[in-house]
C-alpha cells in the first residue's frame, strides 16, 4: 500500500510543482524515489511532530498542498492538537499520511499500534479521513484526496498487500464504497488493509454455503450513507470488520448510520475490543488473537447467523 | 456604573486626546492606546490577560509602525509580512493595534468576548482582517510561523514572518522543536520576539521552569539572539532594524524583548494576581487614572 501511495503521490507531485511532501524522519526505503525525484518538493522535519505538523499548515498557508508523513501513532496522536488547531481550525490543506495503520508494527509494541486514530481523527470537524483496503484503492483515493479541500487524513496499511480488486478503480469520489463482491446472506463491511481479511473470510464462508456480499470503505468521513442503508434494506446481518479500537472507530460510523435511520438489520463490530495488546506477535498473529483474522471473521459471523 | 455613559466606546477610549488628532504612526501613541483598549475591554467583558497586554504593548506598537509591510486596504496582498502572536490570550493588544491602525472599526473592540463577537479571548483570524493565524495553546505558534517563512523561502518571496512568544510559552517543547527546524532550513526571514517579561501563569519563570541563560539557548540553537528593552520603542525598533538586516545570513533571529507584566499601572506591575483579575470598580478607575497621566 505504501509503494502504491509513492508511486500515486509522484504522479501527483509531477503536476504540481507545489505538492511538498514533509515526513517525520520516517520513510527509509519508501519515500526515496519521491527526494531523490522532487527534492525541493520534500522536507525531513526531524523526529518532531507536533512542529512539522505545525510546520504543514504554515506552509499550506503559501498556498501549497502540504503531505505529513510517519508511522503508527507518531502523526496523529503524537500531535493531534496541532492537527486540530493549526490544521482542521484553519481548513488548511494538509493532508496526513499515517503507514502502519492497525496492528502493522505488531511484535513492535503497543507504542506502535495504531488502534484509535481512525476514531479520533473521525472526531475532528471537517477532517476528511480515508482507509483504502488496497493499492488499488490507494491509488484512486489519493489524487481525490489532493483535490478535497482541508485537512485530510490517509490510513495506510504497510507494503506488500495483495491487489483485491479486478481491475484499477476509476472515477472514484469520496465518500464511495466499494462493493467486491455481491451476496445475499451477510454482508461484510471492511475499512483499511484489513480488507484482505475480509475478503478471505467470505471465501470461507462460501465454502460452508454462505453467500457474503464484501464492501470496502475507503473513505469513513464522510461515510457513504447510501450505501449502508442499502445493505440494511437487503441483508439481515451487516458485520462492520476494522483494525482498530471497536469504539468509535468504522463499526460506530456505521451504527450511527443505521441507529438514525431506525434500520432494523444487526450490526456486528469486529476490531480490537477496547484495549491494549502487550501480546508480542506479527500482524497476522495478533489479528488472530484478537479475533479479526479471516478464520475468526468467518467463524464469528457464522456463529451471530446461526445462534 | 458611570463609566458607562452615553459615549461610543471610540469616543471613550480617545477621551484623553480631548479631539485632537490622534496619530496612531507614532509607535509611543499606538503603545498608549493598546493599554487604553486593554484595560477597557477586559473590563467591559470582565476578561482576563491585562497583565500580558500591558507587557506586550510597545511591542505590538512598534511592529505596526512601520515594522510591518502591512496594509489596512489590503490586508490579504501576498507580499505582507506575516505576523502569528503565539501568546494567543494577549489577543485584545493585537486587535487594538489592527483596530487603531485601521484594519477594522475601533467601535468594534467592545466587542470583544462578547456573544456574537469575532473578537474571541484568544486570538482568532476568522474573520478579523490582519489577523493570519489563531492562536490560544501555546507552542502553536512558532512552527506555524517557520512553516510560513519556509514557503516565502521556496518562493523567493521577500516578506518576513514575525512570531511574537511569551517567555513562559517556551516550556513548551515545540518551541524548540520549531527552532531547531527554523535554523536547519535557513530562515533569516523569521523574526521572533520573546515578551520576557519574567512571569508565567502560577509564579516567576524562574520559580517554574528557570530558561535562563535564556538568549544562549536560542544561541546555542544557531539562532541570532538580540535583547532589547521591551518598552522603549526605539530600542525595539532598532531590534528589529537589526533583525531585518539578516537576510542571506541563514539564520533565523531572536528579539527578546525585557518587559514588565502589568507595565503601566504600578498595582499590576510583576503581579501575577493580573495574569487573571478583571479591572472593576475602583481598580479599574485607578488603572484609568494612571494610563490618562502617561498619555503622550
Amino acid at each position: 500500500m505504501r509503494d502504491a501511495f509513492v508511486r500515486a503521490l509522484m504522479r501527483e507531485a509531477a503536476r504540481d510543482p507545489r505538492l511538498t511532501l514533509i515526513t517525520g524522519d520516517l520513510g527509509f526505503g519508501v519515500l526515496k524515489p519521491f527526494w531523490e525525484t522532487y527534492p525541493d518538493q520534500f522536507v525531513n522535519a526531524g523526529i518532531a511532530e507536533q512542529s512539522m505538523t505545525g510546520l504543514a499548515a504554515g506552509l499550506s498557508r503559501t498556498g501549497r498542498t502540504v503531505l505529513t508523513y510517519s508511522i503508527g501513532n507518531f502523526p496523529t496522536l503524537r500531535c493531534i492538537e496541532q492537527i486540530r488547531n493549526d490544521c482542521a481550525y484553519h481548513e488548511a490543506n494538509v493532508k496526513i499520511v499515517c503507514v502502519g495503520g492497525g496492528l502493522v508494527y505488531g511484535s513492535l509494541g503497543m507504542s506502535h499500534h495504531a488502534t484509535e486514530d481512525m476514531a479520533i481523527l473521525r472526531a475532528l470537524p471537517g477532517v476528511t479521513v480515508f482507509t483504502p483496503g488496497d493499492p488499488l484503492e490507494v491509488e484512486a483515493v489519493v489524487p481525490e484526496m489532493l483535490r478535497t479541500p482541508g485537512t485530510c487524513y490517509l490510513r495506510l496499511s504497510r507494503g506488500g498487500e495483495p491487489v483485491l480488486h479486478d481491475a484499477p478503480i476509476e472515477n472514484w469520489r469520496v465518500p464511495q464504497a466499494l462493493t467486491l463482491r455481491r451476496g445475499a446472506d451477510v454482508a461484510l463491511l471492511s475499512a483499511g488493509g484489513i480488507l484482505t481479511q475480509t475478503m478471505s473470510a467470505a471465501d470461507m464462508l462460501a465454502e460452508k454455503g454462505i453467500s457474503a456480499e464484501v464492501v470496502s470503505f475507503p473513505c469513513i468521513k464522510p461515510i457513504d450513507a447510501e450505501r449502508i442503508l442499502d445493505l440494511a434494506g437487503r441483508f439481515r446481518h451487516l458485520v462492520a470488520v476494522e483494525e482498530h479500537n471497536t469504539v468509535g472507530g468504522f463499526g460506530s460510523a456505521v451504527a450511527e448510520v443505521l441507529a438514525e435511520n431506525g434500520c432494523g438489520c444487526r450490526l456486528h463490530r469486529i476490531g480490537m475490543p477496547d484495549r491494549y495488546s502487550s501480546i508480542v506477535g506479527t500482524q497476522q498473529y495478533l489479528r488472530g488473537v484478537y479475533e479479526m483474522d479471516d478464520c475468526a471473521i468467518c467463524r464469528r459471523t457464522l456463529e451471530w447467523l446461526d445462534p | 456604573m458611570p463609566e458607562e455613559s452615553s459615549y461610543s466606546y471610540e469616543e471613550k477610549t480617545h477621551a484623553a486626546f480631548g479631539g485632537a488628532p490622534i496619530d496612531t504612526g507614532n509607535p509611543r501613541v499606538l503603545a498608549w492606546l493598546i493599554r487604553r483598549h486593554g484595560l477597557e475591554m477586559t473590563h467591559l467583558s470582565r476578561g482576563s490577560h491585562i497583565g500580558a497586554i500591558f507587557s506586550l504593548a510597545e511591542i505590538m506598537a512598534t511592529l505596526y509602525t512601520g515594522v510591518l509591510n502591512v496594509n489596512p486596504a489590503d490586508p490579504a496582498m501576498p507580499e505582507r509580512d506575516r505576523l502569528i502572536l503565539s501568546k494567543g490570550h494577549a489577543g485584545a493588544a493585537v486587535y487594538a493595534a489592527l483596530a487603531e491602525r485601521g484594519f477594522f472599526p475601533v467601535e468594534e473592540l467592545k466587542t470583544h468576548y462578547a456573544n456574537g463577537s469575532r473578537l474571541s479571548g484568544h486570538v482568532s483570524h476568522k474573520g478579523v482582517p490582519g489577523v493570519e493565524f489563531s492562536t490560544g495553546s501555546l507552542g502553536h505558534g512558532l512552527p506555524a510561523a517557520a512553516g510560513m517563512a519556509l514557503g516565502a523561502k521556496k518562493d523567493h518571496a521577500s516578506w518576513r514572518v514575525y512570531c511574537v512568544l511569551g517567555d513562559g510559552e517556551c516550556d513548551e517543547g515545540a518551541v524548540w522543536e520549531a527552532a531547531l527546524q527554523a535554523r536547519q532550513f535557513a530562515l533569516d526571514n523569521l523574526i521572533v520576539v520573546v515578551d520576557f517579561n519574567r512571569m508565567q501563569s502560577l509564579d516567576f519563570c524562574e520559580n517554574t521552569l528557570s530558561l535562563e541563560p535564556f538568549a544562549d539557548k536560542w544561541r546555542s540553537f544557531g539562532w541570532r539572539a538580540i535583547e532589547a528593552d521591551g518598552h522603549d520603542v526605539d530600542a525595539l525598533r532598532a531590534a528589529f532594524d537589526e533583525a531585518k538586516g539578516n537576510l542571506g545570513g541563514g539564520q533565523p533571529t531572536v528579539v527578546i524583548a525585557k518587559t514588565v507584566k502589568g507595565k503601566g499601572v504600578s498595582f499590576m506591575e510583576n503581579n501575577i494576581l493580573w495574569h487573571y483579575r478583571t479591572p472593576q470598580g475602583e481598580e479599574y478607575e485607578a488603572a484609568l487614572k494612571e494610563l490618562e497621566a502617561q498619555r503622550p
